[in-house]
């Protein structure tokens, strides 16, 4: 279902639809079921003339099997999602596999810097390759990353990745994906962070061996026109700060006007 | 013990028969009736600032970057700010005062037949600072730099800080609030606890007690122990905002996760400290209109306990991406999930009540259905929310709003119109119209789920929450995805107006509507045994309770109730 709508483009984001697929199945069967007792209810027992309720008090064994049984059926499929869950999560974010790369995304208000590892796979030696709400990546490659913020709380997250992450300020998270389809997708901050938030995107491109070496070239000679740019046309309406400042009180104007 | 406190009270009755003037009948007043309103209407008023506030955001994304009639531009500060107190005063300033203090203060010493709460100018009290707080939130929005823009849960530094939110006072202003709020809630909930506890009619056991108050007073005790918390992070963030401390700041060796823990041990209390009362008002007033005995009265008490009890250890499953040992989240994972069994039993017993009864959808009992049903949806999405990888995809994105505003809205608006419909004739001693009142049902349901079930799917698109253009993001800003925008939107607008019927029934059948009886739907409870509206002191002697409150169509009588105060056929 997640994939009618965006595209599954990581190693995990299988796991996690299928998850969301057994979780629906669970669900919707209980919740089926339990609407189509409760309308079945309200119509059977519409108020009559001359019929009187019944008197069961709930607490008696006869009584309170009705609703125990499915209760204990609840239980059981309790255990089976926790299951499935704990087996999906321990995967995406507990174990970190090998890694092929590595890039350190750093969150600041509003942007995105990405620095690419370069040739030899370490960050911080002089070939990374450093862009702004651009990142590249090769497909079929694990890749790591080291997560962090300058400021306030930023997510980096990637809908077609299935990739969620909070970048917290004074720290380093890593985690790990594996882009399994080449294109271009959204990152978006997922986490409030101010006034910018709205606009705070970056380009993810996951390019095949030989386009990567090309782009990554291109990167270095200064002759590359940002993936991010292109695909949002050329909007020049990012907000500054201070033109914040002063402009707040339209709010307070329309009320002054009211009274 | 109940004897002992009999005793006081008839003492204490004999005060109040003195006329008061009108400065301490109504804005000065102890009487616990009055306060309930003051707090009603009070709630109402910023249910009408939060229904506003939805609708400029909502227009904003259906139409971006266009004037919302009566509103103006909505910027990206704007929003933001829009989107936080959106919440907070929903959350804050509409369902707690609304159900828990209004209805709380209302029903409380009616229900277990005293003439007022034990401590009534703590009462009034809690009163003042509630407002105290309102006006504070209000103001909030007008100072420089504008309202506090970064969310409900306000996490720090965005927070803390002003050079990263860019509203100084508004932040300040913002904590300061919700800190009063509390401490308001805290004096009131004092008042609850010893009030069911100590004052109770004479012969009402603890298993008299209906499920309204038992439950009201489960949330109260839920929201003090967990509160304490909050407030302790509500001083370190206000600290952090004024005077420079580094609490919540990395660089002079706070943590901005400490900051998530303290607001979410509260936060998510909180969710059942909201539920709570409206599940209790629901349980009344389906017995009332299905003329049955509640299924199973112990058990769904016994799993409200549970429930209160789960919910103090389920908090970090907000987050599970923020940051913590993912080995961690395992064990949220099982306690979150765990929350589904007493709340599918307790479900279920609501429902095996309506079996075997005889329904009348009077309009309480439409509100009181429509928020088991509506409830269940909510319910059953958080499934898919409590699971740690799914929370991968949907974190912060629009199915985790559809999710809570499925639990949020029968919880609160739902709620409040179901209490409101069902103690009407009681508060004012007149009926409100019944034609009018389900065209408002109908009305406020349907666009109701027009409006937050097609989020799910926003949300199951990836799309992600607070964000004031989705033009800004290429994979969102499509047209298929605009279309649910402005359908939800329209929705909205469709919903508010008919909340102008509900406002017109309510004065007219205030001032102008048929004349209730004492007990215009045979309900058993102690409030129904007296005049319509109560007066100051509510019984004139104090009741004797013989029964529980829901023997409804008992064997062996001619009538389909048996008030809990009727003393007993001799044969």
């Amino acid at each position: 279902m997640i994939e009618y709508y965006v595209q599954s483009a990581s190693s995990f984001a299988g796991d996690i639809d299928n998850l969301f697929l057994v979780i629906t199945l669970i669900i919707g069967f209980w919740f089926f079921l339990v609407f189509g007792i409760f309308v079945y209810l309200m119509v059977r027992y519409r108020r009559k003339d001359g019929v009187k309720a019944k008197y069961i008090t709930g607490e008696k064994h006869s009584e309170t099997k009705w609703t125990h049984y499915p209760h204990y059926a609840v239980v059981a499929f309790d255990v089976v999602i926790i299951a499935i869950n704990i087996l999906v999560w321990v995967d995406i974010k507990q174990t970190l596999p090998p890694r092929d790369n590595l890039v350190r995304v750093i969150g600041q208000q509003w942007s995105w810097s990405f620095i690419h590892a370069g040739p030899d796979g370490e960050l911080d030696t002089p070939d990374d390759v450093a862009t702004v709400n651009d990142l590249h990546l090769k497909v079929g490659e694990t890749y790591h990353y080291e997560l962090q913020s300058r400021d306030v709380l930023h997510n980096f997250a990637v809908p077609a990745f299935r990739l969620r992450q909070d970048a917290v300020p004074g720290r380093t998270i890593s985690g790990w994906f594996k882009p399994t389809k080449t294109g271009t997708f959204d990152l978006q901050c997922a986490e409030m962070c101010g006034y910018g938030h709205g606009i705070m995107g970056a380009a993810v491109t996951v390019h095949s061996e030989e386009s990567f070496n090309a782009t990554m070239a291109q990167i270095q000679k200064g002759s590359y026109e940002s993936h991010y740019q292109k695909r949002m046309g050329t909007k020049t309406d990012l907000p500054s700060k201070t033109s914040h400042i002063g402009k707040e009180d339209s709010f307070a104007a329309l009320l002054a006007s009211i009274f | 013990m109940s004897q002992e406190a009999a005793t006081v009270q008839t003492d204490i009755h004999e005060e109040h028969h003195e006329e008061l003037n009108f400065l301490h009948k109504y804005i000065l007043p102890t009487d616990h009736k009055i306060i309930a309103m003051q707090y009603i209407f009070t709630g109402m008023i910023m249910a009408i600032i939060g229904g506003y506030f939805a609708y400029a955001f909502r227009m904003q994304l259906a139409f971006p970057g266009e004037l919302v009639p009566f509103y103006g531009l909505v910027g990206p500060g704007e929003y933001n700010m829009l989107v936080t107190n959106h919440g907070t005063i929903m959350i804050f300033w509409v369902a707690m005062p609304v159900l828990i203090a209004g209805f709380g203060n209302y029903i409380i010493p009616l229900m277990i037949g005293c003439d007022d709460m034990v401590f009534p100018r703590l009462n009034r009290l809690s009163y003042q600072i509630f407002l105290v707080s309102a006006l504070v939130l209000i103001l909030s929005f007008f100072v420089k730099g504008g309202g506090f823009g970064g969310a409900w849960t306000s996490y720090p530094p965005l927070s803390s800080a002003a050079e990263y939110s860019l509203t100084d006072w508004g932040s300040s202003l913002w904590v300061l609030a919700v800190a009063l709020e509390f401490v308001s809630f805290l004096l009131g909930g004092i008042n609850f606890i010893t009030t069911t506890m100590n004052a109770r009619a004479p012969g009402m056991k603890m298993m008299d007690i209906p499920i309204a108050v038992w439950f009201i007073v489960l949330a109260v005790i839920l929201f003090m122990a967990s509160v304490g918390p909050l407030i302790a992070g509500a001083v370190m963030l206000f600290m952090d905002q004024r005077i420079g401390t580094t609490f919540f700041l990395p660089s002079g060796g706070g943590d901005p996760l400490l900051w998530q823990h303290l607001f979410w041990f509260f936060g998510h209390p909180e969710v059942y400290v909201v539920l709570l009362p409206t599940l209790g008002i629901v349980a009344d007033i389906i017995t009332v209109f299905a003329r049955k005995k509640l299924f199973g009265y112990r058990t769904v008490l016994y799993t409200a306990f549970a429930t209160g009890g789960l919910s103090f250890v389920v908090w970090a499953h907000h987050q599970f991406i923020a940051g913590i040992d993912p080995r961690m989240a395992n064990v949220f994972v099982v306690t979150t999930v765990l929350i589904s069994i007493p709340l599918a039993e307790m479900m279920f017993s609501y429902i095996a009540t309506l079996y075997g009864g005889s329904i009348e959808f009077k309009t309480p009992m439409l509100w009181a259905l429509s928020f088991l049903a509506a409830f269940l949806i909510g319910g059953v999405t958080g499934i898919y929310l409590g699971a740690s990888a799914l929370d991968v995809y949907f974190h912060d994105s629009y199915f985790v709003l559809a999710h809570f505003h499925y639990t949020f809205f029968p919880i609160t608006i739902i709620g409040m119109f179901a209490a409101i419909t069902y103690w009407f004739p009681k508060m004012f001693g007149r009926m409100m119209n019944e034609t009018l009142g389900k065209i408002h049902f109908w009305g406020t349901f349907i666009p109701f789920n027009c409006i937050f079930l097609p989020l799910f799917f926003l949300g199951l698109a990836g799309q992600h929450r607070r964000i004031y253009n989705y033009n800004h993001f290429p994979d969102l800003a499509t047209q298929e995805l605009q279309d649910i925008r402005v359908f939800a939107t329209a929705s909205l607008v469709v919903m508010l107006f008919f909340q102008l019927i509900f406002i017109y029934n309510f004065f007219v059948s205030m001032f102008k509507g048929e004349k209730a009886p004492n007990n215009p739907w045979k309900a058993n409870s102690l409030e129904w045994s007296i005049p319509s509206p109560p007066p100051h002191g509510n019984f004139k002697t104090l009741p004797t309770v013989y029964r529980g409150p829901y023997e409804y169509s008992a064997p062996g009588r001619d009538l389909d109730y048996w008030p809990q105060n009727e003393p007993p056929e001799k044969s």
